[in-house]
């Protein structure tokens, strides 16, 4: 049992001298409630458009204003977009954290502050760049809240300076950031000016770290958030029905579909919608809203975290036993709880497979990427009719709402699959209509919706028979359990296949899925070339297993289960279905302090595990 | 030979349901008859028609009507957040929803009230026994204060007026009924199916098994001498012609979205159905004297409902072809500028 820990780090004097080119991060410590997102998403978007591969990762707290936020950029020239443990740049603007955030620095660091916090006297080993940011906002606006707003860009301002990335960029970044609002513009473009002028003539360069462009990398790229590219997956999907409630971290999925529907699905001719959306009055009645959506034929779904799954779970057994579609997006979160909020986690996984009492199963589909957010929403649609069960999505906060560097997203090409429903041809193929009868042996029954003129049944919640007739029968009762079984082994092949590289050979293997992807590329390459240790690695994309996923476990010695949460989830599932001799070779890596997982740490932990078991043989 | 049938031509089979369960002297069994008369003169298709409902006794009945309709016996007391999303997902569709008095007095009165105030198009039923049939007579919150159980045990709390709370809330139709009444309460039921709006109709409807005894403030005997007739409710349909003149000083008329009439016969002096104030006013004194007034309590036929409110298109949302709900390639391109 091990975790990945959240307070190491890696120590070492860095050389002045030497040149560190597109490969840092940049950690900004603000108030939330200051406006420096704007500043944050500038310096993010200038690096990228001087075509250097950026992440942009957010920890806020929960709250509205007042508290400690930090926002990190970083760089990198290899394309790792994980979390990176250390942060090699600081801009320390919150009174609050000052003095944490600079005791935690690695030696060499460096760190912009405002100059009255006085910093540089905390520690002789860092770069101190003091900058007077209220003395130089002074002149840029007399008003005191727009002060307070475009102070931010002044730290963008002397990052320019300081690291050489361009003007140019930075106010290229600043219109997309602003669009037409020319006035603003105006007053944020003097305040990144000013400081970059004070950088100019204040602040010689003494820390190692340059951005420096690049060609090939970012060409084309999109910079999205993941519930963003989820919403554009459901509007692709032809999504007719949504209810939801709002909670953090997946209100910003519903919201963007909103406008994006509000935008581009309006009936040309009458200008009326063709899709309903409902904030509902708690996740219950969302799941149950969306449940009745499903039965009458719409395309539905809700969007929710922890919390509001928990709630969900006597609808999401009614939707697998009476086998009704629906779409639920779980943007995880850490719990128990309430937990926190506003911080990343892969802490659902067991309660979305088994959500609800009894014998209940429900496909989860992965997704690791922005790209996979967008896809899998489609999937999920296509799925769950052709199902008819409630599919799960599970992201989470790191992917849902932070800024990733994606591909733009592929125009759907496929038609929409609306799975068994019984239409003239095949009710005359069939004789006779059973709801729930299992015509072609692969559990799916066929089923009509009300107004589509088929023949009607009475879904229900309770024991039924083929035909949806009440039975209290032990033999009807067990036939359906065991047919909904049957209907699971199919999913196995249907929810999206895993992508496997063997280059371990028959040594270590690493298990993955969700957001963990972005540090095991890093912990992958960190291994190769610090102990030349060659990995294979399964990148699990969704629930129920298929056999590859055996198959990969008997193909290894020892095989890493990579979790963002305290319990292993993911791996205690698989565990579940493995024979004794998988269940030996299989060992859990944790990470659970609600940052976003990191490459560094996953690989220390990794190697500790694979010294342990050197040292037992 | 043939029996009677309707304007489209259906007897009254065809509105019948699979054989029922309850108990002998049931009134949801007579509730769920008036159900099958309504919808056979009004000469609806019953594949026009969606029939939901959560758990309990009462939630049991909807199987035992309109067997050619689709039905939905869902969870308890969440019953409206179904027929939400059934409702708008397929607007053409006439709702009919059965809950009992737990099922939305208690477990679900947070769904219920967020029904009322959407004003959502159902015909929201309440069989209304003031006790837990199917876990043996428990008390519900609609028990009045003093009522015993049948063991001797007195409620001790008083009853939620589910009819004062909807129109509270903004249903758009609110009627009390019993099931001993059957005239009553067909006349009411198809007023309410005509209806375009949430039709809440609390119907005091006897537990023969385990709240018929003395004591009990809904039992037939209890009922039936506290019934308070507000007005003679008549309903007639837009396929038939008035043809009896009603004085205006005790009469009034209501006509509805579809060219349906209803008649309200004025029985007591203080009735005014379409003023909110005055109607919420009658039914807290009634209330206060321990009566049950019974009729149309508050209706506004021209009242916006929910599927109205959310501007979606007039094809059902289930149906609508593939092209019309998947925008089109310069949408993606667009949307795929704007993050660059």
């Amino acid at each position: 049992m091990s975790v990945t820990a959240p307070s190491e780090h890696e120590v070492g004097v860095r050389e002045t001298a030497e040149r560190i080119v597109n490969d840092f991060a940049i950690q900004v410590a603000t108030v939330n409630g200051s406006g420096s997102q704007t500043a944050n998403l500038v310096l993010l978007r200038s690096i990228f458009q001087m075509g250097v591969p950026v992440s942009g990762k957010n920890m806020f707290p929960s709250n509205i204003a007042g508290l400690p936020t930090w926002y990190t950029v970083r760089a990198s020239s290899k394309g790792y977009i994980a979390r990176k443990k250390e942060n090699d740049f600081l801009v320390a603007m919150n009174p609050e954290t000052a003095k944490e955030d600079v005791m935690t620095l690695s030696p060499g660091a460096a760190v912009v502050y405002d100059e009255p916090l006085k910093l540089s006297e905390l520690r002789g080993d860092l770069i101190f760049y003091p900058v007077p940011f209220d003395k130089l906002i002074a002149p840029v606006t007399h008003d005191a809240k727009l002060r307070r707003l475009v102070r931010n860009m002044i730290y963008d301002g002397v990052l320019s300076r300081l690291l050489s990335i361009d003007m140019g960029q930075m106010e290229k970044a600043l219109r997309k950031q602003l669009g037409k609002k020319q006035k603003a513009m105006d007053l944020n473009m003097n305040a990144l000016k000013a400081g970059f002028e004070y950088a100019d003539q204040n602040l010689p360069k003494r820390d190692p770290f340059v951005v420096e462009p690049m060609e090939g990398k970012t060409d084309g790229m999109i910079l999205i958030e993941g519930n963003s590219a989820a919403a554009i997956g459901c509007m692709m999907a032809g999504v007719t029905f949504v209810a939801w409630y709002p909670i953090t971290p997946s209100s910003s999925l519903c919201e963007a579909l909103i406008d994006y529907l509000k935008k581009y699905r309006k009936d040309p001719e009458t200008g009326k919608a063709t899709y309903a959306v409902i904030q509902a009055e708690d996740e219950i009645a969302a799941l149950g809203m969306v449940v009745g959506a499903g039965w009458m034929g719409a395309r539905a779904m809700t969007s929710t975290a922890g919390p509001g799954l928990s709630l969900m779970a006597e609808f999401a057994g009614l939707g697998y036993y009476a086998e009704v579609p629906a779409v639920i997006f779980d943007v995880q979160r850490a719990g128990p709880s309430t937990g926190l909020p506003t911080r990343t986690g892969q802490q659902d996984i067991l309660s979305a497979a088994v959500l609800s009492h009894g014998d209940t199963k429900h496909p989860l589909l992965l997704p690791a990427s922005v790209g996979e957010c967008y896809q899998f929403a489609q999937d999920a649609f296509d799925l769950s009719e052709r199902l008819q069960t409630p599919v799960f999505v599970m992201t989470d906060l790191d992917l849902g709402m932070n800024t990733w560097m994606s591909k733009p997203f592929e125009y759907p090409t496929a038609p929409f699959d609306r799975g068994k429903r019984l239409d003239e041809a095949t009710l005359k193929q069939l004789g006779e209509f059973g709801r729930y009868r299992d015509v072609d042996g692969d559990g799916i029954p066929y089923r009509t919706v009300p107004g589509d003129g088929g023949p009607a049944f009475f879904t229900r919640g309770s024991g039924h028979n083929e035909k949806a007739l009440y039975s209290e029968r032990a033999d009807d009762y067990t036939n359906n359990l065991d047919r909904l079984t049957r209907k699971f082994d199919t999913a196995r092949m249907l929810v999206p296949k895993p992508e496997i590289d063997m280059a371990g050979g028959g040594g270590v293997g690493i298990i993955a899925y969700g957001t963990s992807h972005w540090a095991l590329i890093e912990t992958r390459d960190q291994l190769k070339a610090e102990r030349k240790l060659t990995t294979s690695y399964f990148r699990l994309r969704g629930y129920p297993f298929s056999k590859e996923l055996f198959d990969f476990i008997d193909a290894h010695d020892r095989v890493y289960v990579v979790d963002q949460n305290r319990d292993g989830q993911m791996w205690s599932l698989i565990k579940l279905e493995c024979n004794p001799q998988q269940v030996a070779k299989l060992r859990s890596i944790k990470h659970y302090y609600g940052l976003p997982i990191d490459g560094r740490s996953l690989t220390t932990e990794l190697l500790k595990q694979e010294d342990r078991t050197r040292e037992d043989r | 030979m043939a029996g009677k049938v309707n304007i489209i031509g259906l007897e009254s089979t065809a509105y019948r349901g699979a054989k029922t369960t309850l108990c002998a002297g049931c009134g949801h069994n007579s509730i769920t008859e008036r159900i099958i008369d309504s919808f056979f003169e009004l000469g609806i298709q019953p594949d026009q028609v969606i029939k939901l409902s959560g758990i309990g006794c009462s939630s049991k009945s909807p199987a035992y009507f309109l067997n050619q309709s689709h039905g939905f016996n869902s969870v308890h007391g969440r019953m409206p957040s179904l027929a939400t999303g059934a409702v708008v997902a397929n607007r053409k569709m006439i709702a009919i929803g059965i809950s009992g008095d737990g099922d939305t007095g208690a477990i679900g009165i947070g769904q219920f009230v967020h029904l009322m105030r959407r004003n959502l198009p159902i015909v929201y039923i309440i069989e209304d026994n003031g006790c837990y049939g199917l876990t043996k007579g428990q008390f519900s919150p609609t028990a009045d204060l003093g009522s015993t159980l049948k063991s001797g045990v007195i409620n001790d709390l008083p009853p939620i007026d589910t009819c004062a709370l909807a129109v509270e809330l903004g249903a758009s139709f609110v009627a009390r009924s019993f099931s001993g009444d059957p005239k009553q309460l067909k006349a009411i039921l198809k007023a309410a199916i005509s209806h375009r709006g949430t039709s809440m109709i609390d119907v005091l409807s006897p537990c023969v098994t385990f709240n018929d005894h003395e004591g009990s403030t809904k039992s037939y005997a209890y009922v039936k001498d506290h019934d308070e007739p507000l007005s003679e409710v008549g309903f007639v349909p837009y396929f038939e012609d008035i043809s009896v003149e009603y004085d205006p000083g005790t009469t009034t008329q209501v006509t509805l979205h579809n060219g349906s009439k209803i008649v309200l016969t004025k029985m007591a002096e203080d009735y005014y159905p379409t003023d909110r104030i005055r109607a919420m006013q009658m039914m807290h004194e009634t209330a206060l004297r321990g009566e049950y007034a019974t009729g149309i309590l508050y209706i506004e036929p021209d009242k916006q409902n929910f599927v109205d409110v959310l501007g979606i298109v007039d094809e059902p949302l289930a149906f609508l072809a593939d092209a019309k709900v998947r925008p089109g390639k310069g949408a993606l391109d667009e949307i795929m500028e704007s993050f660059r």
